[in-house]
């Protein structure tokens, strides 16, 4: 029997928790397959078998979080033979270091018994602060965990990872569950990227002072290029030539002009960032992806559209990981795509701003002195004002503002 | 300002208060004609006559006696017993008399005498000229026992002692007499008597100390800063009664405490500190209050070697500091 254990998900993951078994008690497996779906941070992933045989037991339920190490289920090896250990290993691109994984969580669980040490003030800020004492890095003699030891944890919450996904979004959702006049309906509890998209969320809005601003951009000669190209390019490439691959283009292009918009809030510094990586916001049922394509000032139109179809795609197939979800430095919305022409996007933490790419719309508008029906775009703007002012948040968005109503036939190639 | 000693300051304060107040009076042995062992009170004498700085017989219960009953006719006489040491034959006219007279005549009658006596080791005076008597005056009310740890707090301290109504114990650090110098304020100028003074800000650590360990603590924490430490030093100024507030305020803020004296470790002021710090602070604490004193031996040993392995000096406050900070 080999009992199949919680991967490690990336360097800073201790836990995980189960979305969803995809295998039942008895199912027969082969080696690979797909057993459960995993959720850390925004990271969906999913743990295949280190081994073929029949599924014995299901040791952890949909919705639990447990440690990193910790046996999820057990499978009965083909013929009662025992897997081979060295099969541990989890799948490809989610897990940065699963070796260890293995023996790490228990050895490290004896390494801070019960028993340490611990101070009356450091216990009453752990308890006050809700903070799991195994988890806090002593640096007193003897690895003791000291008053400033905690005052750190307490002082940089910011890990995401330790703050169990349930605390934050149970907290914020309490007030609405307490109304007793409305009957209430079905109750969904929150978990997995749920958890993860609301703890981002309030991490962002109350981390973060948004500013905003929006530009109002003729896109008709956008829409005209893009359709006497899309049925052709459709054929010859096999996907769809979306409009939103122009912003993401001339939003990459102007990042490099503009690079503190590429930029980052540390604390006491500002990043900035080199690569131009673009998150863009894929939807999957009830869930949010923000995948990256990566380096997207080197891309080609045609380059981007297809990464944001491969990247959508992945998105419905729940099949995006950390690995795709992984270091974007702005973020393009395509909130034009569910019919919006206006909207104020919260900034995607640690990143500086994000830009939201409203619907094209049909307008009439003043040109020449003389009233035009042109085809127009909001462009809204949300900045992180410690990083940014307006004044440049103003001149980037002008910027592509240019680059877009500048687009046109014979100066504007796709590949 | 003038850079001035510790037994400037306190001479300073003396001839400050005599001249402002026809009934402040010194006496005690040699005093007068000599100027005091140690020079204190030189120059009082010809200066305020004999009557006001009047040389006595070698006997403390004497003294003390005789300033008590001046006081109660209306004088602020203040008695210098010769060595701290000596001072316990007037055990019983301070503890018995001075400190009760208020309370036993219901408040018709107060005692406004301040003791002076220099205290300490650390000058090769064995053990009749270097103990530390504090403890024994520091468990009974009525009584209030200053030890002032820089020459401004000698002179505020003292001023204020000669104008407090109830009796004072006023004990001096004889090696800081001649160690201590800064510039002291001219004039009128007190200190209040009860309340402790921070003497370094810090966060990491609080020591709480009075006296010449003051002097001693700061010079540690100061070459602990190199390495970034910061620690906080507590100068209680007043042993009794104690300054609870401030005590409290500064264990709670660093949560580790390091209390430092140079009496024998058992049953000293600092084992009171201990004790509030205990019963207040609990929650705050994130290590075990510590103390460093002179070890429980009768006296202070007269050979050379062995008195500096008595006497806390900066090193083995540093390395107590240390201890304190890693754990």
């Amino acid at each position: 029997m080999t009992e199949i254990k919680m991967p490690k998900l990336g360097e800073s993951v201790t836990e995980g928790t189960i979305e969803r078994w995809l295998v039942k008690p008895g199912d027969t497996v082969e080696e690979y397959d797909p057993l459960c779906e995993v959720i850390t941070d925004k990271v969906t992933a999913e743990v295949p078998s280190v081994a073929a045989g029949t599924i014995g037991e299901l040791l952890v339920s949909e919705g639990e979080t447990v440690d990193v190490g910790v046996a999820i289920c057990t499978v009965e090896a083909e013929g009662g033979e025992e897997a081979p250990a060295a099969g541990e290993d989890a799948p490809e691109d989610e897990v940065e270091e699963p070796a260890p994984a293995k023996a790490a969580s228990p050895a490290k669980g004896a390494e801070k018994p019960r028993g340490a040490r611990i101070s009356p003030v450091v216990m009453r800020l752990a308890s006050e602060n809700d903070i799991d004492l195994n988890e806090v890095q002593g640096t007193g003699f003897n690895g003791r965990i000291t008053k400033k030891d905690i005052l750190k944890v307490i002082e940089q919450p910011a890990e995401p990872k330790s703050a169990p996904a349930e605390t934050a979004p149970a907290a914020q959702s309490r007030p609405a569950a307490a109304k007793p006049s409305v009957r209430a309906g079905e109750e969904i509890p929150v978990s997995g990227v749920r958890a993860a998209i609301a703890e981002k969320m309030v991490q962002s809005s109350t981390e973060i002072p948004h500013a905003w601003l929006m530009m109002e951009v003729d896109a008709t000669n956008l829409v005209n290029l893009r359709n006497s190209l899309k049925n052709d390019f459709k054929k010859d490439e096999g996907f769809n030539l979306t409009f939103f691959s122009f912003f993401v283009k001339a939003a990459a292009e102007t990042l490099k002009e503009f690079p503190m918009l590429n930029s980052s809030w540390q604390g006491d510094k500002i990043v900035v960032n080199k690569d131009i990586n673009i998150s863009i916001a894929v939807a999957g049922d009830d869930k949010l992806y923000v995948p990256v394509i990566k380096n997207a000032d080197e891309l080609t139109i045609k380059g981007i559209a297809k990464q944001v179809n491969e990247l959508a795609e992945l998105g419905r197939a729940h099949k995006l990981t950390s690995e795709h979800m992984s270091g974007g430095t702005f973020t393009v919305n395509n909130t034009g795509a569910f019919g919006s022409v206006q909207s104020m996007g919260i900034i995607n933490h640690p990143q500086a701003a994000i830009l939201q790419v409203e619907s094209i719309v049909k307008k009439p508008v003043i040109v020449d002195d003389m009233i035009a029906i042109r085809h127009m775009v909001n462009l809204c703007l949300s900045i992180d004002h410690r990083v940014l002012d307006g004044l440049v948040a103003g001149q980037f968005l002008k910027r592509v503002k240019e680059k877009i109503e500048k687009i046109s036939a014979e100066h504007t190639s796709v590949y | 300002m003038a850079k001035i000693s510790y037994l400037q300051a306190i001479s300073n304060a003396l001839d400050h208060e005599m001249g402002k107040d026809e009934d402040v009076f010194i006496l005690g042995e040699d005093v007068g004609k000599k100027g005091g062992v140690f020079k204190v009170t030189a120059g009082l004498q010809e200066k305020y006559g004999e009557l006001r700085c009047m040389d006595t017989p070698l006997a403390e219960s004497n003294i003390v006696g005789t300033a008590i009953g001046a006081a109660m006719m209306g004088k602020r006489p203040v008695a210098e017993i010769q060595f701290a040491d000596y001072i316990l034959p007037a055990t019983n006219q301070i503890l018995s008399e001075a400190a009760k007279i208020r309370y036993r005549s219901n408040g018709d009658w107060n005692c406004p005498i301040v003791i002076r006596a220099p205290f300490g080791g650390g000058i090769h005076g064995a053990l009749y000229h270097s103990q530390s008597v504090e403890a024994l005056f520091s468990s009974t009310p009525g009584l209030k026992v200053v030890i002032p740890s820089t020459p401004s707090d000698a002179k505020g301290l003292l001023i204020s002692a000669i104008r407090d109504n109830d009796p004072v114990l006023f004990f001096e650090h004889k090696k800081a007499y001649r160690l201590l110098k800064e510039e002291v304020p001219e004039g009128d100028y007190t200190v209040p008597i009860g309340k402790a003074d921070v003497k370094r800000k810090g966060e990491d650590i609080t020591v709480i100390t009075y006296g010449l360990c003051v002097n001693y603590s700061l010079q540690a924490a100061e070459r602990l800063s190199k390495d970034g430490h910061d620690i906080e030093i507590l100068d209680l100024r007043t042993v009794y009664p104690l300054d609870k507030e401030s005590i409290i305020e500064s264990a709670s803020k660093t949560g580790k405490v390091l209390l430092v004296t140079e009496d024998n470790l058992e049953g000293s002021v600092m084992s009171e500190v201990s004790a509030i710090i205990a019963e207040n602070c609990l929650y705050d604490l994130d290590a075990p209050i510590m103390r460093l004193a002179g070890p429980d031996v009768p006296a202070m040993p007269y050979s050379p070697l062995m008195e500096d392995h008595f006497m806390v000096n900066p090193d083995k406050i540093e390395k107590k500091m240390l201890e304190l900070l890693e754990h």
